[in-house]
């Protein structure tokens, strides 16, 4: 994992000197609030439906044991004692107060944390495939690429005030988990066809919200030295000609849907060879002690398999269940990576109290090299577990209500904050994605359905992802009342796709029900073996539609 | 008409009175609009140009040697489209006076110098409310910078470059 040498450090401890003197200046009424605004977003610090926000970045999702432990103390101390992981890996705090806030921004310092760039219209927090240096498909992790990112673009002079704001994902593997083409920049680590050469395939223009994109190709192969003249030349493009008429149409996508992918890849060549690589790029020897801190950790020599891990296993179907649901394969023999779900049945996704975070730091420090990760997909995940140590770490989750059985099943649901918490919803996403985990808690069924990622977001501005959903469910307001669209058929992977919309609206209660059609009509029509999203992609998104039917009558 | 007031503008070595005038029967140093830039550098005297964040840099560079100033808009604090054209600017070459025209905050001022300006010219408003200690002290408040080719101080990537060297 990265550390911060001392010229982080007080680079970070600088950033929360100038919040509190920002927050000083707010109160002395030197600054309006239109000007703090900003600064305070570029803090991570929302004002909400019931009290301010804090979102602290959790770089690519990496996490230490100390830094789990002084999250759960700022969780106790300054929160009512729990944080929710978000879809960009990081965590908020829901209800502290603004004068703490400048002392909530020290801890995390004290533990190489903060929370610039979280919000705003700049460059946020770069996220990362969450098996990065787990997966066997890698060509290689992605992190030391991410680690610089977040460095370069961390107070960038010149990208600060952009039209909007601008997110980048990477992933060194094949199967692509970190949902690089709905990101504004999402960057794969790929081989040169010809040469060999280790470099990057760039893609941009990706995008949820109200108008979803798909990214594009802009640029196939990049020397993987060359990355930060290109980022600059991209961004300054994108700078200077975003649009900033209106904030619906200011992200890059836009851009290139508006120019096209050919002129938006000119205007960047062009720009990229003026620029001087030599004197922007970080040298070779700067990204090599970057990637030293990604080091593999020091593994044991393990048989593939376990013989008590697997006399557990047949002795526990509880336990047989959750490895089957939870635990993916390491690319060492010996160990697994083990997804810790946040999606207890009937529990809010993404929530997780303070004690349950020691738990995990505790579980971090013994049984993963000191390793923890958020995911995007809200939740946590131990990467580098002895398949022997397995049975004892579950058994630690199962005491504290962490061994929930569902990593991809139905009721492992992504959900934005929605109408409970946020200024911007329009409708509630928790209690729909309760009530449809609680529809379909049994372990059973859940396992029968297979993988089946559900995704919910409270407005049209997507944070749930539920563009990006096998099966995606929008809330919006219609007359007075929350509306649910139900979309089929997206996919945030390497085949990304955007759901098709299913029919009319439905109301909170009649979702579960019309849930339960759609998983009945993939039942009786899949192929032996086949995932829903296959089913849906087989069929078309229209052989569901009759399954809504009968609810839009009756709504009728 | 009334006097045109004094213009103060903040710079990196503190508060400093506007040289050039916006009215055009003026002997003093002259700030035109980009339409009747030609006109104005046919005659004699220094000549600055104010500009909209919009203007391509490269329709400014034959004029360079002429040029004693380019004024770019910043319409609102969070448009920053004047960051990336001072860039361009300065990488095309001009080395004459670069000043960000608007209500840009202290928070910015590392910015604005860091992309290339020199001085900031504010509105009256809140050039009061934001009084020049507070742009010096939030100059002050940042030290260290990751990020290559730009005037800014204390580079993490030259440091540890330093270092390096040294070990």
């Amino acid at each position: 994992m990265y550390r911060y040498d001392e010229f982080d450090e007080a680079f970070v401890r600088e950033r929360v000197a100038q919040f509190r003197d920002q927050v000083a200046r707010r109160l002395d009424g030197s600054l309006a609030e239109d000007e703090f605004r900003p600064l305070r977003l570029k803090n991570g610090l929302y004002l909400q439906l019931h009290a301010y926000m804090l979102r602290v970045a959790i770089p690519y999702g990496t996490l230490r044991a100390a830094q789990l432990r002084q999250l759960a103390r700022i969780a106790e101390e300054y929160d009512r004692g729990y944080g929710h992981i978000t879809t960009r890996q990081n965590i908020q705090f829901n209800w502290p107060k603004l004068k703490d806030v400048p002392d909530i921004l020290g801890l995390l310092a004290d533990v190489e944390m903060h929370a610039i760039q979280t919000s705003g219209n700049c460059i946020r927090n770069v996220t990362a495939d969450h098996f990065a240096g787990v997966a066997a498909d890698e060509i290689e992790d992605p992190r030391p690429l991410a680690e610089l990112i977040r460095q370069w673009s961390s107070a960038h002079p010149e990208f600060s005030y952009l039209p909007r704001k601008f997110k980048i994902a990477v992933t060194g593997a094949a199967e692509d988990r970190a949902a690089v083409r709905v990101h504004d920049i999402g960057i794969r680590i790929v081989r040169h066809p010809a040469s060999g050469e280790v470099g990057y395939e760039i893609l941009v223009g990706g995008g949820l919200g109200r108008t979803p994109m798909i990214a594009k190709v802009v640029r196939e192969f990049l020397p993987k030295g060359d990355l930060l003249a290109y980022l600059e030349a991209l961004m300054r493009v994108y700078n200077l000609e975003g649009r900033r008429d209106n904030k619906y149409k200011a992200r890059v996508k836009i851009l290139v849907h508006e120019i096209g992918i050919e002129e938006f890849r000119a205007r960047v060549e062009a720009e990229f060879a003026r620029l001087d690589g030599p004197s922007i790029n970080a040298d070779p020897a700067e990204q090599a002690r970057i990637a030293a801190y990604f080091a593999a950790p020091a593994y044991e020599n393990l048989l593939p398999e376990s013989g008590t891990f697997e006399a557990a296993r047949a002795a526990n179907p509880d336990f047989a269940a959750f490895v089957e649901a939870n635990t993916f394969p390491h690319r060492v023999p010996g160990y697994a990576a083990l997804t810790i779900s946040l999606k207890p049945i009937g529990g809010a996704p993404g929530d997780i109290t303070a004690d349950q975070m020691r738990v995990v730091a505790d579980l971090a420090e013994r049984y993963s090299f000191d390793e923890a990760r958020a995911t995007h997909i809200q939740n946590l995940v131990l990467p580098h577990v002895r398949k022997a140590d397995l049975f004892a770490v579950w058994k630690a989750l199962v005491a504290a209500d962490l061994a929930t059985a569902n990593a991809g099943l139905i009721t492992d649901i992504i959900a934005c904050p929605g109408l409970d918490y946020c200024a911007l919803a329009t409708a509630r996403s928790i209690p729909i994605a309760q009530a449809i985990s609680t529809r379909f808690a049994d372990p059973v069924r859940q396992r029968e359905i297979g993988p089946l990622p559900i995704k919910i977001s409270g407005c049209i501005n997507a944070c749930g992802h539920h563009h990006v959903g096998a099966i995606g469910i929008l809330g919006l307001e219609k007359s007075g009342k929350e509306s649910y669209q139900i979309t089929l058929g997206g996919d945030p992977g390497e085949k990304a796709a955007l759901g098709d919309i299913l029919g009319p609206g439905l109301s909170a209660d009649e979702v579960p029900d019309a849930i339960e059609r759609i998983v009945a009509r993939y039942l009786d029509t899949r192929e032996s073996g086949e995932s829903f999203s296959d089913a849906v992609r087989r069929l078309g998104p229209a052989a569901f539609k009759s399954a809504l039917a009968k609810e839009v009558h009756d709504a009728a | 008409m009334p006097p045109e007031t004094a213009i103060t503008l903040v710079t990196r070595e503190g508060l400093k009175p506007d040289r050039f005038r916006r009215d055009l029967e003026t002997s003093a140093p002259r700030l035109v609009p980009l339409d009747t830039l030609e006109n104005a550098l046919a005659s004699n005297g220094e000549i600055g140009v104010e500009i909209a964040n919009t203007v391509k840099a490269e329709a400014l560079l034959p004029h360079f040697d002429r040029l004693a100033l380019i004024a770019i808009a910043f319409p609102a604090y969070g448009d920053g489209r004047g960051y990336s054209l001072a860039k361009q600017l300065r990488a095309l070459g001009f080395t004459g006076t670069l000043r960000a025209v608007g209500p840009l905050i202290a928070d910015q001022f590392h910015y604005a110098l860091a992309c290339g300006f020199d001085e900031i010219e504010l509105p009256a408003a809140n050039a009061a409310r934001q009084p020049e200690p507070q742009w010096q002290a939030a100059l002050a408040q940042r030290s260290l910078s990751y990020q290559r080719g730009y005037d800014q101080p204390g580079n993490i990537l030259e440091r540890r470059r330093a270092r390096r060297g040294e070990g």
